[in-house]
């Protein structure tokens, strides 16, 4: 006598208790980049506030320093935006805007009106370097050391809690390598 | 003192439950008539004392006591009195309590209503529905107990979650709870079935109205929820295929196909421990839902503040509930046995056929929706599972059912003949293909999709109305009135029709919203016009407003068509002070034919802002069909022969689905 019928239901749950199980040592939020580790992009971009002035990548070698990317029409910016400034005021680490599909009047706007904690934007109208950064949501935060290594990257926005717990703590051991 | 008082009576609740769901089932399998008598009494403390922690932590809302930590959390002395009250169901705890209530409420009305159902059955079921309530209370005791003290009190509240602060959402998850709950009297009588080793057609007559009334609520539960979701999201849309969405959508699904299994179980007999196994998914599917909101194993946009020791204890709850409910459906099923067997065309094959399709949607959902955790947990890699998988496999299993739902419900039972039913729905199918055409001929143009819900709409209420005018039709040579006709019709088989028009109004809403709605993202000054589908939408101005706890901005939309004025719209964008959240809320101006959408964007440069402008046509059809759905479902359990008392009434199956197999109506005479 057959009696598969019977049992498949228990079988099939049994699996998927088993994948739940495994599911809550996950975290479904931490989304891995494969730019961790890795040498950041090459980029040559213009200044927001400046367009005949052009930055690269390797004029940032030899500092430790962070990439947000932001952008005018972006609401997610606007709450991260203040906990960015008080960072900023610290004086922590050099703090690069990329302003992300953007135009140059809205994005200066913004900064004005908002306040401006970047040392300076880079200007990415089509979006090409965020790509290239694998840009998922605006804003997006990236530390990246002395060699141009990315060694950390957050999608979302930045709080103060994870300042404290994250970037600091990484800070510190970048800065003493 | 009050909220000790709530403490003390969730822990005598407890052991009431912990009584219920032990002495009882012993009682039932020894055959002692007194440890049985407790299930009620039991039923009935329990039910008293989860309603007075619930009084006491209202109360606590109410009074603002901000030295309990969840009201600290989830109140605020500026939040208007109704969300202090909803907010007790705002955050994880409370929503717990609220569950438990709702379960209790079931109990109480089990408990009231079974006076036919012989005394060991209820027993068992009434024990089944107080174990459930044991692991409840027992989850809520070890790792959420919404009593909590907060020492220093702090001087006010973290305010309720924005998002919560809606009138449809005071409501929205009180009828959700009633429908998830609901299913546990469903679960508990196929349990009890399984432990006494007999599941009749009358056993499935006790069943159905209690199946029939919590999946009427689950589904305006899930209306509520969408409609909520429509204007308070802000993107206009009404279905995003959420995992929490779909974690109140898989038991629904389930549940269709339960009271439809049941159907046949109470008529033919058939269908038998199939039947028993819906019962126990649909239930089991409900705390998955729990266990998937609350442990944070997917990402969502609804999801609670999440701990993993609270997603390790309902694992282990939902190990111990499911899986030992399986392993008894294993062992013990083939006592229940299979029932009665039918023909190739008969209304059990559509039926059959029909349960398969919604079980298969089913899996569908349950697969798309953990997928991104399975893939995790094999450590395959992080990915998303949205929209685009969803309705590329839903809506192709949906598009049987609807053309079954026309066939079906005309079918006679055990064997039917093709010929004949085709004969009988010929011009239900002109007048759908005749909708069509005239869809088309209206909006000038029609896609694959429009025409093909169009089609099935027309078809489904074409059908009913082949079915009605046939069972209302002047019988013999002195035909009684069309009035009384029309009163003797059974009201299961009204609900059935009424409930099925819903699935048309449902069907005809999506299809037209899908392909005939018109979006547009604008940047608007005062003074801006933008044209939408003829509708010429002016910004007049812009204003800022208070609330009682946020400061909103407030646009004026003046809307025209052909010049002559059609409504005054104030969509705002909301600042809750307390959280500091924005908050979209849109103007919305409704009627039968079309939706127009505002709502406000972001601010951009100069004063201006980005608006979004919708027109939806029939979009407020999606919703009034799941309201049919629900209100064809509550007059079916409305019917009162379902809870006869006296054994010759029980004994006549009631006329719902049929009117072949009893002698009242015969629908094809001398078969």
């Amino acid at each position: 006598m057959k009696r598969w019928h019977l049992i498949a239901p228990l079988v099939l749950f049994v699996l998927l208790a088993a994948f739940l199980w495994r599911g809550l040592r996950l975290d479904p939020r931490e989304l891995p980049s494969p730019l961790v580790d890795k040498p950041a992009p090459a980029f040559s971009l213009t200044r927001l506030d400046d367009a005949s002035r052009t930055i690269r990548r390797d004029d940032m070698l030899g500092k430790v320093w962070m990439l947000n990317v932001w952008a005018s029409w972006c609401e997610a910016c606007r709450t991260e935006h203040p906990t960015l400034v008080g960072f900023a005021k610290t004086g922590t680490v050099t703090i690069v805007g990329l302003n992300y599909k953007d135009t140059r009047p809205e994005g200066l706007g913004w900064l004005a009106r908002f306040g401006d904690p970047y040392a300076m934007s880079l200007f990415d109208e089509k979006g090409r370097v965020g790509i290239d950064f694998g840009v998922y949501g605006v804003p997006e935060t990236f530390v990246i050391d002395k060699q141009g290594v990315v060694r950390f990257k957050l999608i979302g926005p930045l709080t103060p809690e994870l300042i404290a717990t994250k970037i600091q703590p990484l800070l510190k051991s970048l800065g003493d390598a | 003192m009050i909220p000790e008082l709530g403490q003390i009576a969730l822990l005598l609740a407890l052991a009431a439950a912990v009584i219920q769901g032990t002495l009882p089932l012993i009682g039932a399998a020894r055959e002692r008539a007194d440890w049985m008598a407790l299930a009620r009494p039991a039923a009935q403390a329990q039910a008293v004392l989860v309603a007075l922690a619930f009084v006491c932590l209202t109360s606590g809302f109410v009074r603002n006591d901000f030295s309990i930590l969840y009201v600290a959390e989830h109140s605020n002395t500026s939040l208007p009195l109704a969300y202090r009250i909803a907010g007790v169901w705002g955050g994880h705890e409370g929503s717990l309590l609220l569950w438990l209530v709702m379960l209790c409420g079931w109990m109480l009305a089990l408990a009231r209503f079974s006076r036919s159902i012989p005394a060991p059955v209820v027993a068992r079921i009434l024990a089944v529905m107080g174990l459930i309530g044991a692991g409840f209370l027992l989850f809520m005791l070890t790792t959420s107990n919404p009593f909590e003290r907060i020492v220093p009190v702090p001087p006010n509240g973290n305010d309720l979650n924005p998002l919560l602060q809606d009138p449809g959402m005071v409501v929205h998850p009180p009828m959700l709870y009633m429908g998830y709950v609901g299913f546990s009297v469903a679960f508990s009588f196929a349990i009890a079935a399984l432990l006494g080793g007999e599941l009749s057609a009358q056993w499935a007559r006790w069943m159905r109205p209690w199946t029939t009334a919590a999946w009427s609520f689950l589904t305006l539960g899930i209306m509520l929820g969408s409609l909520w979701a429509y204007y308070v999201l802000g993107w206009g849309g009404w279905w995003f295929w959420d995992p929490v969405e779909n974690a109140s959508f898989m038991p629904w699904l389930a549940g269709t196909a339960l009271i439809h299994s049941l159907a046949v179980t109470e008529k033919r007999g058939a269908f038998k421990s199939w039947t028993v196994l819906l019962a126990i998914v649909a239930f089991s599917l409900s705390l998955l839902g729990t266990f998937i909101v609350r442990s944070g194993v997917l990402s969502s946009v609804h999801a609670f503040a999440t701990d993993p020791k609270r997603g390790l204890f309902i694992l282990a709850f939902l190990v111990i509930v499911i899986g030992g409910s399986l392993l008894l459906y294993a062992w013990r099923a083939p006592k229940v046995g299979l029932g009665a067997r039918f023909e190739m065309v008969s209304r059990e094959s559509m039926l059959l056929v029909n349960n398969v399709l919604f079980v298969v949607a089913m899996l569908s959902v349950l697969l798309g929706t953990l997928y991104p955790l399975l893939l995790d947990a094999l450590g395959l890699g992080k990915i998303s599972v949205g929209p685009p998988y969803f309705d590329t496999v839903f809506l192709p299993l949906m598009a049987p059912v609807l053309f079954l739902l026309g066939i079906g419900p005309l079918a006679r039972w055990k064997q039917s003949e093709l010929p004949a039913l085709a004969k009988r729905l010929r011009w239900a199918a002109g007048v759908a293909f005749a909708a069509v055409l005239a869809t088309a001929l209206l909006a000038g143009r029609i896609t694959l999709g429009a025409g093909f819900g169009v089609l099935m709409s027309a078809w489904i209420v074409a059908s009913i109305a082949t079915d009605l005018a046939y069972r209302l039709r002047p019988i013999g040579p002195a035909p009684v009135s069309l009035w009384t006709r029309i009163q003797t019709l059974p009201r299961p088989l009204l609900g059935m029709m009424l409930a099925h028009i819903g699935v048309a109004a449902f069907a005809f809403g999506v299809s037209m919203v899908r392909s005939y709605e018109v979006e547009r993202d604008v940047r608007m000054q005062i003074g801006d016009t933008t044209e939408v589908a003829g509708y010429v939408f002016t910004l007049r101005g812009l204003r800022n407003v208070k609330g009682p706890n946020y400061d909103a901005v407030q646009a004026v939309v003046d809307v025209r068509l052909n010049g002559t004025p059609v409504a005054l719209m104030h969509p705002e964008k909301r600042n809750y002070r307390v959280q500091g959240t924005a908050l979209t809320d849109a103007a919305i101006d409704r009627n039968l034919a079309r939706d127009l959408y505002v709502s406000l964007g972001e601010p951009v440069d100069g004063g201006a802002w980005i608006v979004r402008v919708y027109v939806k046509p029939f979009v407020d059809w999606i919703w009034g069909g799941c309201l049919l759905m629900a209100l064809g479902g509550a007059l079916a359990a409305s019917d009162r022969r379902y809870r006869a008392k006296h054994p010759r009434d029980a004994a006549a199956p009631i006329d719902d689905l049929t009117a072949t197999t009893t002698g009242t109506r015969p629908l094809e005479a001398g078969a």
